[in-house]
């Protein structure tokens, strides 16, 4: 019995991480659709190889810092080459693949936020940055044992651990590497600069939704059993309604902000409610889900503009809003909302208190580190390309070949 | 000989070549255009608005002979008209020569096929 119980654990596992690998591709078209053509193929670069270097650095190093034996809360013990033959509920090689896919999601999430103007190369060198350093320090804070874990912060399949990490550090790169040409006036408006195709675009948030699906239910790490099918067949409907609740929020308010229903704003409301929900899919209930989902539609909306015309910070698909503001605001409101502890279903605010300090520590984390790494890039290699290549693309002088001919 | 060149909307276009050769006209030119007016359509994009005043149209461009010029020019009319603002405009000038290259005849000759 004990044997087919690891071994439906493992499938599902295994399952889970190849929908999560799906949504490599995912970002990959959504951030092609939503910048220009002449950028394509860097954009496509950058998210095969945050990819696959991420993948190496995750095995070599990565791994045990996130997941190794405590060390004073903060760090995990490190060896080398992690995957042995071991089982601890399931292979630890299972393990390994799973929290690969899972690591590589905070990567590619700052391509985006620093697209069409950034040096191939010192992204590279952030790739490998944010996949053993910046990511699995802070995971091991909440998932390894470390000191978040010991005060109790709830984030359940990454909210604040994957995906603001990979946002706030966005939020430093996009804004040390400036603007795009032509982003901003002279007197700082902001000037719209569509992106190329709303098709791929689509398509790679529809992908990404289906992604999502291995992406939260498999965060319970096993399915044989009463107790577990139920979970992950929650996680599965709340992880559903918060999408579905994101991306109609988010039209009704561009209907009603813009006059007309803008779809690039709508396919963001859709991953704004699966980031919001990805901390509370296992705690809320379907109600709270959708709540939350209305919740991440507005922060979307009114974060897209808000980065864009106040912080001035240019971030060509959203990436920002998306994946920092709503997975801090969804992180937050697993404090309220979770059916256990929440302060609506009488838990008292204790759980939102944590959640609070979990959000902060691991925002200023992220953003720290993001900042000194481009500091440092940016005193090296530089990290913006010249006035010419971003001009003519960076696919001709960057990669020398473009994805359209 | 007179050349006519007509701007006219690309949703038009297959209607006036049907009724260009139903008229007699054997042969004409075509390209797409590009013109900027001040028609402007505003757009949003990510919550910021702009608007676009590039307004494409097709371009066409007939020789005929003299007795044939009022027959095509009211045939463009009829089949490129909607009646809305942007339906497009007729221009017509002098041709001063012409030579057809496979046989080297000249003038009216030159504009038509003889049976």
């Amino acid at each position: 019995m004990e044997g087919l119980t690891i071994s439906i654990d493992t499938i599902w596992i295994l399952l889970a991480a190849v929908l999560v690998m799906f949504m490599q591709p995912g970002f990959a078209l959504v951030e092609s659709g939503f910048t220009r053509s002449k950028n394509t193929a860097n954009i496509l670069m950058k998210n095969l190889m945050d990819f696959s270097i991420g993948s190496l650095a995750f095995w070599l190093i990565g791994y045990t810092i996130m997941y190794g034996e405590d060390v004073g809360g903060f760090i995990g013990k490190v060896s080398l080459f992690f995957g042995s033959d071991a089982i601890n509920g399931v292979p630890d090689k299972a393990s390994l693949m799973f929290q690969t896919v899972f690591a590589a999601t905070a990567a590619t999430i700052v391509s985006g936020a620093v697209a069409e103007r950034t040096k191939f190369s010192a992204y590279l060198f952030f790739t490998v940055a944010i996949t053993v350093i910046i990511y699995p320090i802070s995971g091991h804070w909440v998932w390894g044992g470390g000191w978040l874990s010991e005060l109790g912060f709830h984030d359940f399949a990454g909210s604040t651990v994957v995906h603001s990490v990979g946002a706030w550090v966005g939020l430093v790169g996009a804004a040390m590497v400036g603007p795009r040409i032509g982003k901003y006036t002279n007197s700082g408006e902001p000037r719209a600069i569509p992106g190329s195709n709303l098709a791929l675009g689509a398509l790679g948030v529809f992908i990404l939704w289906f992604g999502w699906f291995g992406f939260n239910p498999g965060s319970q790490l096993a399915a044989a059993g009463e107790e577990n099918a139920v979970a992950i067949s929650h996680i599965f409907i709340t992880t559903n309604l918060a999408a579905a609740a994101g991306a109609v929020t988010a039209m009704i308010l561009t209907w009603m902000k813009y006059k007309r229903p803008g779809l690039s704003i709508t396919l963001n409301g859709a991953l704004a409610g699966l980031v919001a929900i990805t901390a509370g899919c296992d705690a809320v209930s379907p109600g709270g889900a959708v709540i939350i989902g209305i919740i991440a539609g507005f922060v979307l909306v009114f974060g897209v503009s808000f980065i864009d015309k106040k912080l001035k910070v240019d971030d060509p698909v959203g990436a920002i809003s998306v994946h920092g503001l709503s997975g801090a605001v969804g992180t937050l409101l697993v404090g309220l909302f979770s059916t256990s502890e929440g302060l609506l279903y009488g838990g008292g605010a204790g759980l939102l208190g944590v959640q609070a300090i979990g959000v902060l520590a691991i925002a200023a984390w992220a953003m720290g580190l993001g900042f000194i790494l481009f500091f440092i890039l940016k005193k090296t290699i530089g990290i913006r390309v010249s006035k010419v290549i971003e001009e003519e693309g960076l696919d001709i002088y960057e990669h020398g070949e473009s994805a359209f001919n | 000989m007179k050349k006519i060149e007509a701007i006219i909307r690309k949703t038009k276009f297959e209607e006036v070549k049907e009724a260009l050769h139903d008229n007699g006209i054997e042969f004409f030119s075509f390209w797409d255009a590009r013109g900027v007016g001040m028609a402007r359509q505003s757009r949003v994009y990510r919550g910021v608005a702009y608007d676009t005043s590039t307004i494409e149209r097709i371009y066409i461009s007939i020789v005929v002979r003299d007795i044939n010029l009022d027959r095509t020019i009211k045939t463009l009319v009829d089949s490129a008209k909607t009646g809305q603002v942007g339906d497009g405009k007729i221009f017509v000038s002098n041709i001063d020569q012409s030579v057809r290259i496979r046989t080297g005849e000249e003038g009216d000759e030159s504009l038509y096929i003889k049976d």
